[in-house]
């Protein structure tokens, strides 16, 4: 079953083509990786799915619905979760504090329920609680959960926005370069991180520069160049596609 | 654990201190400086409704005289010309702030910071003129309202100043649990991750403008309790006492005292109304000393008296960042 489905999408900044007529869809339980050289207009095709900018043109069907125009924290509630390329974590507020965030848009206690501590509000807040314990756990970054996020290690930053991610229960998880900035090891575990949250039953789409991460852990592999889709396919696919081979070290000299 | 009770039994003694003492106050000094509590009660309420605006949600308001002025006002007018209690106005006033305030920052709600502010002091400079002006015939012009009733329950009625002290003692203490309350809820910690990074909130399904406008109608709606209550305690109103400066001394009892944090806005209230009293004595150069002794507290404690500890996590890193810069 697909969930998500893009078709034909576009969008233009001022004079500036970053999307261009792309359309490609992802099936339930995949993980599938979207590559292409900088500038090529990944970090904007996650910003249209997550409702950061609306596309000029064309349509983004999530889970059979259609969700473009729809603002960010209603995809978000709808089951999409992201990471960003440069973690934008709560910096002063705890690693706890960081991931009851996600837990937000799945609770509903309001300004009466929080002053008079109903009963329901009381159960709601003991549940935020738990699951942030729990994913925090589950990205091994318990024992600093009273810590302040920006006083983490880079990996573990990282590690962080992808438990704040999670806690909002996603279909499907958008993580952007999570190997970034990361060292052997971390990268290590956090493909292991990946196939567990595939395990899960979550969908995973993530933009990554670090080919073995890509080439390891990939279903798929939709490849852009210059806002548009050059290729898709399995990793072997792509690996041994001209095209693709061309967008990264260019052309040889003499076929030009 | 050795001492562990003990140690539970000293936590407590300040806490305990300070309640004897705020009891015991009354009866220890003149009715001058009782009422100079009492006005600093209302204050503190004040003050922690700019505090929900400010320091929960980050939105700039530097008209918050004006929510108070509508709170003081309608209890005024519907009082004198109705003779409805004031306290069956509470309410009345509280809900009439607050559906200004959601009147007014529904559509400047999603405005920058600087930009916001120049709207509310805009809004406060309105209010204050159409109350000058004797707006529909009902606000008594430049002279205001006078012979508002008191409060009254059960056919007990407060008209002294030690009374109206624990009247008011009462209402900041409902107040400043129900805001603690809140701040450890799921909409508190919603405006701390907006103030923190907007684009991440609402990636986490955050809806922002939602919770912005919420933030702003609860700190209009309890301006306009402050409000009620003034009225009530003054008897008589005047515009002069809803100006800008009234809007500026709340905004620096959040700033001074600490954004976010309830214990320090009641510290930032202290400071801002009893120093210019103790420095009485020095007639002209009263404020001189107090805009000194302000300029102090910036350079050396930026994050206020006593701060919210995400505050100072916020503006300690600021300071590094640019320190790193240079």
């Amino acid at each position: 079953m697909e969930i998500l489905s893009v078709r034909n999408l576009t969008k233009f900044f001022g004079g500036v083509t970053a999307a261009k007529g792309l359309t490609f869809a992802i099936e339930q339980g995949e993980i599938v990786s979207l590559i292409g050289p900088n500038g090529a207009g990944k970090t904007t095709v996650f910003n249209l799915i997550t409702g950061i900018y609306p596309p000029s043109e064309g349509e983004i069907r999530f889970d059979g619905r259609r969700i473009n125009g729809l603002p960010t924290h209603r995809i978000t509630r709808l089951g999409i979760a992201r990471t960003f390329q440069n973690p934008r974590l709560f910096n002063s507020l705890t690693c706890l504090e960081n991931v009851m965030s996600g837990q937000h848009c799945l609770t509903s206690a309001g300004v009466l329920g929080a002053i008079f501590r109903l009963p329901s509000q009381r159960r709601e807040e003991t549940r935020i609680n738990e699951t942030a314990g729990r994913l925090l756990d589950a990205v091994g970054l318990a024992r600093v959960r009273f810590e302040l996020a920006k006083n983490l290690p880079y990996g573990d930053q990282r590690r962080l926005e992808i438990a704040r991610a999670l806690a909002a229960e996603p279909k499907l998880l958008i993580l952007d370069e999570p190997a970034g900035g990361l060292n052997e090891k971390e990268t290590q575990d956090l493909m292991e991180l990946i196939a567990w949250i595939r395990q899960k039953g979550v969908t995973v789409l993530l933009i990554e520069h670090d080919m073995s991460v890509v080439m390891q852990i990939s279903n798929r592999v939709i490849v852009l160049e210059y806002g548009e889709k050059i290729a898709e396919g399995t990793p072997w696919e792509v690996q041994n596609n001209p095209q693709v081979i061309e967008a990264y070290l260019g052309r040889e000299e003499d076929e030009l | 654990m050795p001492g562990g009770i003990l140690d539970l039994k000293a936590r407590w003694i300040p806490y305990l201190v300070a309640g004897a003492a705020i009891v015991a106050y009354p009866l220890l000094v003149n009715d001058y400086w009782i009422d100079v509590a009492n006005f600093l009660g209302i204050y503190i309420i004040l003050g922690l409704s700019l505090n929900i605006i400010v320091g929960y949600a980050g939105l700039f308001n530097l008209g918050q005289a004006a929510f108070f002025a509508i709170g003081a006002y309608s209890t005024a007018i519907l009082n004198t010309v109705y003779h409805v209690p004031v306290l069956v106005m509470l309410p009345v006033s509280t809900i009439l702030a607050a559906v200004f305030g959601y009147l007014v920052s529904m559509p400047i709600i999603h405005l920058r910071g600087d930009y916001l502010c120049i709207v509310t002091i805009g809004f406060g400079e309105v209010v204050q003129i159409a109350l000058t002006n004797n707006i529909f015939g009902i606000t008594g012009g430049p002279n205001g309202i006078v012979d508002i009733g008191r409060p009254s329950l059960f056919g007990f009625h407060i008209y002294q100043p030690f009374q109206y002290y624990f009247f008011i003692l009462f209402f900041v203490l409902l107040v400043a649990a129900g805001i603690k309350r809140l701040e450890n809820s799921r909409i508190g910690r919603a405006w701390n991750y907006i103030r923190e990074d907007e684009l991440a909130a609402k990636s986490m399904g955050i809806d922002v403008r939602k919770l912005k406008l919420l933030a702003f109608v609860l700190g209009s709606g309890l301006a306009g309790v402050a409000g009620n209550i003034y009225a009530a305690k003054m008897t008589v109103i005047a515009p002069g006492s809803f100006d800008f400066l009234a809007s500026l001394l709340m905004f620096c009892i959040v700033v001074l005292g600490g954004p976010g944090s309830t214990v320090g806005i009641m510290l930032g209230a202290v400071g801002m109304f009893v120093l210019p009293e103790l420095f009485r004595g020095f007639t002209q150069a009263r404020m001189l000393v107090f805009g000194v002794a302000m300029i102090a507290m910036m350079l050396f404690r930026p994050e206020g008296i006593w701060p919210a500890r995400r505050y100072r996590e916020e503006i300690r890193s600021e300071e590094k960042d640019t320190a790193s810069l240079t």
